[in-house]
């Protein structure tokens, strides 16, 4: 489903990304894990290209990011190539990202009725049952300030799903949450991966998460990916020095 | 100790306490009332308000018509004002240096320059340009018209005091802008949302938060600042040109400024009225509850004071 050869990613004279590779299959759950600044994050949003990578190639589902290739040339995609790729593609964000000025409800139903042209009665239907499985489904006219944080993201990741996406993208989710609310969110994500077969990548610290739903977990540090392996090899013995070292520190 | 559990609690007395007195406060109010006692003694009993002048005058024809058309330089210039305004921002978020500098240069001569230097440059720009005509610059020219007849002095004004806005109104709508979280406009492309999309749906209508006060304000300033437009005779004139039309024939000055003075007030708290209950819908998801209208905190009072009897 996700395909990264040696991709690059700078911002001005800082290097964020220094050449990841990696395979996600389809319907499999891959958990990064890392400490702050390893380009974790950077690496979610080039999938997604809100970041334009600087060198490598980056696949989804078989087709190029950003690009468009002719013999062996790349040519820019159009805005609109470049959105329609995006449609595809769920994304969570740690902050939440709800829009203020909508409900619930009307958060979920934006993007269908005004991106995929969904008729307005079949999107409403749509998302109440979404709201509905996230457990928000008393929630619908609701603004997102009257939501704690774990409805927010609960609204936030029913939001993505209404796109109907191939692939789900976590950037973070729980980490701007009070710790009595993750579990809310985290079980709404657990329930994708085994009910759903969604395929995901979640970077996250949530090592309890991985364990339970993650096939693969990656190490990155400084840019690069320094392990990988199942979530088992990381608790049993994870043989990087770096890696250790960062699992000590946050279980 | 399980025998306390069992207790009730007893609710401790009430404080009973002297409350600490504010003597200043006593002798602010009295100053208050003083002066303004004074002031409505001298405004009451002061023959040369004419108040009779100014009952008389109130409602004339001329005068109302003045108000209409204090209202529509007002609307036209404010329209003008807010739609220049908002691509003015755009331009000036644009990463294009051109598009971005021009939306600059722009703002940086209207608002250099005072409005009333404006107007009159517009309501002269024959003498700038006789002629005015839609072609290609040293190419062919395709309409023509002479600057007399198409500018006249209500164009004249109107043009002035709206590209004037512009330049104001362009800072406003970019400080709105700008107060969006960027988060949004990622979750919004994360959708597959266009950039023109993500503006019009996402970004604008959260910036109106942000947008609404301030421009509630320019258009206040602007219903006066038409007031400048009687520099230019206007024909038929606004509000402040048509009671100087009335005192130039009857020396009355200082009722007719009256005059004009309480509707400028009464056209303002209408306004002010009227941003109020804007501001309330574009707030809508800020807060975790919207704000009360007057009239629900009115009813509101009124429902809860038996209780407190």
């Amino acid at each position: 489903m996700v395909r990264a050869e040696g991709v690059h990613k700078s911002f001005g004279r800082l290097e964020v990304l220094k050449g990841i590779t990696l395979v996600v299959a389809r319907g499999a759950v891959v958990c990064i894990i890392g400490p702050s600044g390893s380009g974790k994050s950077t690496f979610l949003r080039c999938v997604n290209h809100l970041e334009k990578i600087d060198s490598g190639r980056l696949w989804v589902d078989g087709k190029l990011v950003g690009y468009r290739q002719v013999g062996d040339k790349l040519y820019e995609q159009r805005d609109a190539e470049i959105c329609r790729d995006r449609a595809e593609i769920g994304m969570v964000f740690q902050r939440f990202n709800l829009f203020g000025h909508m409900t619930a409800l009307e958060n979920v139903i934006e993007a269908p009725i005004r991106v995929k042209k969904v008729p307005k009665r079949h999107a409403v239907g749509q998302g109440r049952e979404l709201l509905a499985r996230v457990g928000l489904g008393d929630k619908l006219d609701n603004y997102p300030a009257q939501l704690s944080g774990g409805q927010q993201q609960r609204v936030a990741i029913a939001r993505a799903l209404a796109m109907t996406p191939k692939l789900m993208l976590f950037d973070e989710p729980t980490s701007a949450l009070d710790p009595e609310l993750v579990g809310e969110v985290l079980e709404v994500m657990k329930s994708l991966a085994f009910d759903f077969n969604t395929t995901m990548l979640v970077v996250t610290h949530e090592m309890g998460f991985a364990r339970e739903a993650a096939d693969r977990v990656l190490m990155m540090d400084d840019g690069r990916i320094i392990e990988e392996g199942t979530p088992e090899h990381f608790f049993r013995e994870p043989s990087e020095d770096r890696t250790r070292q960062f699992l000590s520190a946050i279980l | 100790m399980a025998a306390a559990d069992s207790v009730e609690p007893v609710r401790p007395e009430e404080i009973k306490a002297i409350p600490v007195r504010h003597p200043g406060r006593w002798v602010a109010a009295a100053i208050v009332l003083f002066v303004g006692v004074a002031l409505g003694k001298s405004v009451a009993t002061n023959t040369r308000f004419q108040w009779g002048v100014v009952r008389q005058y109130l409602f004339t024809h001329q005068i109302l018509h003045g108000i209409l058309v204090t209202v529509e330089l007002t609307v036209l210039a404010m329209t003008i004002g807010i739609a220049l305004g908002t691509v003015l921002a755009v331009m000036r978020l644009s990463p294009n240096p051109l598009v971005s500098g021009s939306s600059w240069l722009y703002i940086w001569f209207f608002r250099g320059t005072p409005v009333l230097v404006q107007i009159l440059f517009w309501y002269n720009i024959a003498a700038l340009y006789p002629r005015l005509s839609l072609g290609i610059p040293f190419g062919p020219q395709f309409i023509h018209f002479s600057a007399n007849t198409l500018i006249k002095t209500f164009v004249a004004g109107v043009l002035a005091l709206g590209l004037n806005e512009g330049a104001y109104m362009a800072e406003i709508v970019r400080a709105g802008m700008i107060s969006v979280e960027e988060g949004q406009t990622d979750a919004a492309q994360s959708l597959g949302m266009t950039r023109l999309l993500t503006m019009r749906r996402i970004v604008l209508p959260q910036a109106m938060r942000v947008i609404i006060p301030p421009t509630g304000n320019e258009t206040i300033s602007m219903l006066k600042t038409t007031s400048l437009v009687s520099v230019i005779a206007l024909a038929p004139p606004e509000l402040l040109g048509s009671v100087q039309d009335v005192y130039d024939r009857t020396y009355q000055v200082i009722p007719l400024l009256l005059v004009a003075s309480i509707w400028y007030l009464v056209i303002t708290t209408v306004l002010t009225i009227g941003q109020y209950y804007l501001e309330r819908y574009f707030g809508r998801g800020a807060t975790r509850e919207l704000p009360e209208t007057p009239l629900q905190r009115f009813r509101r009072n009124l429902r809860l004071r038996p209780e407190y009897e």
